[in-house]
């Protein structure tokens, strides 16, 4: 397929890698010549120097035969332009990075209709999510939601204390009465699909799937069910930080939001009512002990700089604060952080990363049944994928016993859940695929387009 | 430096040679000549450094950068150039290694300065492969593997800039793979286009195939001693014409393809190319005009002169040593401009020409006003200084490893004219030269060691210096 991306910043970056590598062809447009020296350097690229947003630029990309258009500059105006300009000229499907908080209410959808756009992304509402999602659910490290909120991947890390260190997986299931499914655990680096005898340690991290329900009893029996997280301290005031603490107190919690920038403080006041805001540098642990960082149930730490996070998170965590995230950018960074024992972080770049190779493999594969959504989790080791059975799969009503028997299942491959309607099923070897059912898919190593991928040929 | 990425890729350029090699042993199969076997010697043998190489260093990471990228399109050059001259040797019609190996390097930078004092002596096999040489050096031997090895490398695009020619080097299609694909469908479909012009023009299938050979790689070499004076004034005109097409960019032909003809005219290399063939051609016309009895003789015979000389090709429908002063001046200016960059021509290049011309130019005006600012422009978009400061900096080493090859061979006792017409020819891939060397002439009566700095020295040319200088450099093998 052939891919334009505009804007070489960091998140566009992380789009033309992620597309380079699912195998499209990718041209890559930006203003400065430097950004664009760098990617032809290390992808395999084309690059055009340019404004985006100036016909001829578009021209010389190839906007006329191009199957889908990115723009990720940091400006939205020029975003919407430039999506705009590239569908008159023809491209098939615009996308466009709006993140403008006023874009990004009821007239988001008018924008899109009278734009043509098929998608608009919003990296930082989108961290907002995720970073409301952990926060409701404190005791894991990264959760993702698949349709539509009825099911739920958790990742866990096993502490020393844990009852589940030195378990078998088959005396898990015996032993607590869940209906649950642990799909990946990552020891030392290495991803493992386990089977029923393997056996968990401390220190391992562990990708759970289950209905959200079933995930609170779980983890109510383990004894690790921490509490919602209802008073939140934000550090920096960044646009995540006003999207996450609208969330927040919609949901009714109390958030208070430490920023350097007096105008910017003023800004938020007036947008978020309810949040307390203090104007001062929050690097200084004084500033952060001031405000009480004893007692607030979670700290989330999103200045625009990755080391800062990382290190006031730190001191964070040593303070004995319940939960503590950091926005880490740079995913080398965020490795260094996960050694330092920081084991939440969030990354925007990843997200949209996430979003966008859905799209694109969506969009490949129309025929049969499409993915719905697309996860990287365990550090970008595997993807848990959602997809929509439809009329056209050919394994319907065949139980997974008899279809790894006839077919075979690609090894690294894991079917995780069936939603049927409002049911959730963790499928065992007697459940079979209907037709119109939500399917999730782990899948360790190979990339799927649709559902009968996971079928060996 | 990642070595064994380095020694595995040159591995694949030991192997596409094996390959290549079999090619001029089925020429030899047609013609029932003996030499066949040599080639089929030469070709197992350039297995078995192939498999050596492949076997012994199985990269850890295929990352490489645009050290690696110097270091393989250098050595892959100089092991092709030794392979490729195996069956010279062992054939025994070229028994002199330095002979062989020159002949080899002249093939495959698409030089076409000869070593044979008889060409038409040699065997169809060899013949074949000469020019051969020629077309595969001409478009380059691993944008040639890259396009039929799947994912030769991560980062592939410092080799592609390693071995293409030009000041800056632009992808036609997103993909490495993808350019080098369509860049040789292009270069294959302009060659046939050429053999069938010849043909219909009445040439014989072998010479149609060896010619067409030699002018899509700007090489040179030809089957007759008096290289294309023989043949009827049609088929010098489809030379002349194909030369000069060679001479063009390959970018604009792509833009024609996918219907972006205005785009494609609008360039500015190309219409300064066609200027300096159009006033040269005129200059020499009127200047010759009085040794020919015609107008379309003397039109004809400056025309090609011009085109051969220009795009570096050397091929020659007359013995233009003989031709007044003025005009053996002109195609002397001639050899160091050079084609367009993305071409298969060698020289400085049109495009760098023009920079260079321009930046002096900005330089006289910031004298006038020192505190001016401007930018230098080239095909509509201002160039940036990086780009300009690489140009001076090719221009100053390329000078002075032209100055470097003549004074090596000076000691030679064949007069100044020779000597640095054959150094100016070897250098920029043009061939023959003047005096000695001239189109009727050839290398023979150089030494062993001038032929082996001659043949560096087109080796030198054809990948624009800086590859091989920083592969033989120590700094860039020494672990620090």
């Amino acid at each position: 397929m052939k891919i334009i991306i505009v804007g070489c910043g960091k998140i566009g970056t992380t789009i033309v890698e992620n597309l380079v590598k699912e195998g499209h062809d990718v041209v890559a447009v930006d203003r400065s010549p430097e950004a664009i020296a760098e990617i032809s350097n290390i992808y395999d690229v084309m690059c055009v120097c340019g404004n985006g947003a100036d016909s001829d630029t578009l021209t010389e990309a190839g906007a006329e035969r191009c199957d889908l258009f990115v723009a990720a500059t940091d400006s939205d105006e020029t975003n919407m332009l430039s999506c705009f300009l590239a569908r008159r000229m023809g491209t098939k499907h615009t996308i466009a990075r709006i993140r403008k908080p006023e874009y990004n209410d009821k007239s988001l959808g008018y924008l899109c209709q009278q734009l043509e756009l098929s998608m608009a992304i919003n990296p930082e509402l989108q961290t907002a999510h995720e970073l409301y999602n952990i926060l409701k659910l404190p005791s894991a490290a990264h959760i993702e939601t698949f349709a539509g909120g009825s099911f739920e991947l958790v990742e866990l890390w096993l502490k020393s204390d844990s009852p589940l260190d030195g378990m078998a997986l088959s005396e898990l299931r015996r032993r607590y009465a869940a209906n649950f499914l642990i799909c990946a655990v990552q020891r030392e680096n290495e991803l493992v699909i386990p089977s029923g005898n393997f056996v968990l340690r401390a220190g391992d991290r562990i990708a759970l799937t289950a209905a959200p329900h079933e995930i609170q009893k779980l983890l109510r029996q383990l004894g690790i069910l921490q509490k919602q997280a209802r008073n939140v301290m934000i550090l920096g005031g960044s646009r995540t930080a006003q999207y996450l603490a609208r969330l927040l107190l919609t949901g009714g919690n109390s958030v208070k939001i430490i920023e350097r920038d007096r105008d910017r403080c003023t800004e938020l006041c007036s947008d978020l009512p309810g949040a307390v805001l203090i104007q001062g540098d929050g690097a200084k642990q004084e500033v952060l002990l001031e405000e009480g960082l004893h007692s607030v149930d979670a700290f989330v730490a999103l200045t625009g700089s990755d080391e800062e996070n990382i290190l006031i998170s730190i001191y964070a965590a040593s303070q004995k604060v319940p939960k503590v995230i950091a926005k880490v950018n740079r995913s080398e960074l965020a490795a260094m952080a996960d050694k330092l024992g920081l084991d939440c972080t969030v990354s925007p770049k990843k997200t949209v990363a996430g979003i966008l190779t859905r799209y694109a493999r969506a969009l490949h594969n129309t025929e049969g049944s499409s993915v719905e959504s697309l996860y990287r989790i365990m550090d970008d080791r595997a993807e848990m994928l959602e997809f929509r059975v439809s009329s056209g799969f050919p394994y319907v009503n065949i139980p997974i016993v008899e279809l790894q028997k006839n077919y075979g299942l690609l090894p690294g491959v894991l079917i995780a859940g069936i939603i049927r309607g409002r049911r959730t099923i963790i499928p065992t070897g007697a459940d079979c695929i209907q037709p119109r059912d939500r399917v999730i898919v782990l899948s360790a190593d190979r990339r799927l387009g649709e559902l009968s991928d996971i079928i060996q040929h | 430096m990642n070595r064994r990425m380095v020694f595995y890729t040159v591995g694949r350029i030991a192997l596409a040679t094996a390959l290549l090699l079999l090619l001029p042993a089925l020429v030899s199969l047609i013609y029932r000549e003996p030499c066949g076997w040599s080639f089929l010697v030469a070709a197992g043998l350039s297995l078995a450094v192939a498999a050596a190489l492949t076997f012994l260093s199985r990269p850890k990471s295929q990352v490489i950068y645009a050290r690696e990228g110097f270091a393989i399109v250098a050595l892959g050059w100089l092991l092709t150039s030794l392979l490729g001259c195996l069956p010279f040797i062992l054939s025994g019609e070229v028994p002199s290694f330095f002979d062989a190996f020159f002949e080899t390097v002249s093939g495959l930078t698409t030089t076409g300065a000869s070593i044979l004092t008889n060409v038409e002596a040699l065997s169809h096999g060899l013949l074949f492969w000469r020019s051969f040489t020629h077309w595969i050096g001409g478009m380059g031997v691993l944008i040639f593997i890259m396009a039929i090895i799947p994912n030769i490398a991560d980062r592939s695009i410092h080799i592609v800039r390693a071995e293409m020619p030009g000041p800056v080097v632009g992808k036609l299609v997103p993909r490495v793979k993808d350019t080098a694909k369509i860049l040789y469908i292009i270069y294959i479909a302009m060659t046939l286009l050429e053999i069938a012009f010849l043909l219909f023009g009445g040439m014989p299938l072998f010479e149609s195939v060896v010619h067409a050979f030699g002018t899509a790689g700007t090489g040179g070499f030809g089957v007759k001693a008096d290289s294309i004076a023989g043949y009827s004034p049609y088929l010098q005109w489809v030379i002349t014409v194909f030369m000069l097409l060679f001479g063009v960019n390959f970018n604009l032909y792509y833009l024609i393809l996918i219907r972006r003809t205005r785009t494609a005219l609008r360039s500015g290399e190309l219409w300064c190319y066609l200027g300096i063939v159009a006033l040269s051609t005129g200059v020499i016309v009127c200047n010759i005009l009085p040794q020919f009895g015609s107008a379309e003789d003397a039109l004809r015979h400056s025309a090609f002169q011009v085109a051969s000389i220009l795009t570096t090709t050397g091929y020659a429908t007359t013995d233009f040593n003989l031709w007044p002063d003025l005009s053996r001046a002109i195609l002397f200016v001639l050899m160091f401009i050079g084609g367009c960059a993305g071409s298969t021509a060698g020289g400085l290049k049109q495009s760098r020409a023009i920079m260079l011309v321009k930046t002096v130019g900005r330089e006289f005006k910031r004298m006038l006003h020192p505190r001016s600012v401007s930018s230098v422009r080239f095909e509509g978009k201002p160039v940036d200084e990086a780009t300009l400061g690489s140009v001076s900096t090719y221009f100053a080493v390329y000078m002075i490893c032209l100055f470097a090859v003549f004074l090596l061979i000076s000691p030679e006792p064949f007069g100044f004219e020779t000597n640095l017409s054959a150094a100016v020819a070897c250098f920029n891939n043009v061939g023959p030269g003047f005096g000695l060397v001239g189109p009727v002439g050839s290398y023979s009566a150089y030494s062993g060691f001038s032929k082996l700095v001659l043949s560096l020295a087109m080796l030198l040319g054809r990948l624009e210096i800086f590859p091989l200088i920083l592969a033989l450099s120590p700094g860039s093998w020494i672990k620090k």
